[in-house]
């Protein structure tokens, strides 16, 4: 499985939010690396289908697609399960994209 | 670098969106007085927003006022335009004043980098603390350390905030 984790280097919780990409990753036995890409320009932004940081995406599949799916140098707005607003997706939010993209692989 | 600890209050005057424009000395009965960089857009500022929200409601009554600001460049960031900061204050019912920073010198004078960017003033208008809101933006719930709480208890009280500087946690500020 590909798992790309993108940042902007603007956002503070980048760190945190890879941490747990990794430790997720590795929990669920995904034996894959993530790939870890930096975007610094708004072309990048661009190019990359950045919907801003962090991006996670597997199977080049976002993990939480917004319904305003503008690409740019930002800090992502993640909702908690409860509606909060958070930059930092929660281990679980993460957990269920992948198992997600696991079970759509396996269809 | 922003405003150092014990500096004096910088003057502005900065329109809002109930259309007045705000001065510190409109708020010259307040005994203690944040001025606050925030913007819309931005999941930090979003975040803490509903904290912000209830600390200005919890403290009104102890002389306790804040104004924000938006300094961002609504050409980068269409989301923080002066229309667009009207639909936010009055969606969420701010019970504080939010004023656009539109040439961006305020936060230039201050210093300011982030959203949100807290500097609070004492009654003689010297600043006494200086960061974010707390050291949980993500959980209101884990919150261990208060610290825009703690600084005005301890403002209030006539003595120094346990914790005087922290660090400024959020978006940058988009400069035009």
């Amino acid at each position: 499985m590909r798992v790309e984790f993108l940042y902007w280097e603007d956002c503070p919780s980048y760190a945190q939010a890879l941490l747990r990409l990794r430790e997720v990753v590795a929990e669920e036995g995904i034996n894959s690396e993530v790939e870890v890409i930096r975007v610094d320009t708004e072309d990048q932004a661009q190019q990359l289908r950045f919907l801003g940081s962090p991006t996670i995406r597997f199977d080049d599949v976002d993990m939480a697609p917004p319904v305003d799916q503008s690409y740019g140098l930002s800090c992502r707005v993640y909702l908690t399960d409860d509606g909060r607003v958070t930059p930092l997706p929660s281990k679980e939010m993460i957990r269920r994209a992948l198992r997600s993209a696991v079970r759509t692989r396996e269809v | 670098m922003p405003l150092a600890l014990q500096s004096r209050l910088i003057p502005f005057s900065l329109k809002g969106t109930d259309g007045r424009t705000l001065r510190p000395e409109d708020f010259a009965e307040a005994k203690v007085f944040g001025v606050i960089f925030t913007c819309n857009h931005c999941p930090y500022a979003r975040a803490w927003e509903d904290r912000l929200i209830r600390v200005q409601r919890d403290y009104a009554n102890r002389g306790v006022r804040f104004i924000l600001i938006n300094s961002n460049d609504p050409v980068k960031v269409p989301d923080d335009s002066f229309d667009q900061m009207k639909v936010r204050a009055q969606a969420k019912a701010y019970p504080f004043p939010y004023v656009f920073d539109d040439t961006q010198e305020v936060a230039k004078a201050y210093g300011a980098t982030r959203t949100p960017e807290i500097f609070l003033f004492d009654e003689s208008r010297t600043l006494r603390y200086h960061g974010a809101p707390d050291d949980n933006y993500e959980d209101p719930a884990a919150v261990r350390h208060q610290y825009l709480r703690d600084a005005l208890d301890a403002l209030l009280a006539g003595s120094t905030p346990p914790t005087p500087e922290t660090k400024a946690v959020g978006c940058t500020i988009k400069w035009k």
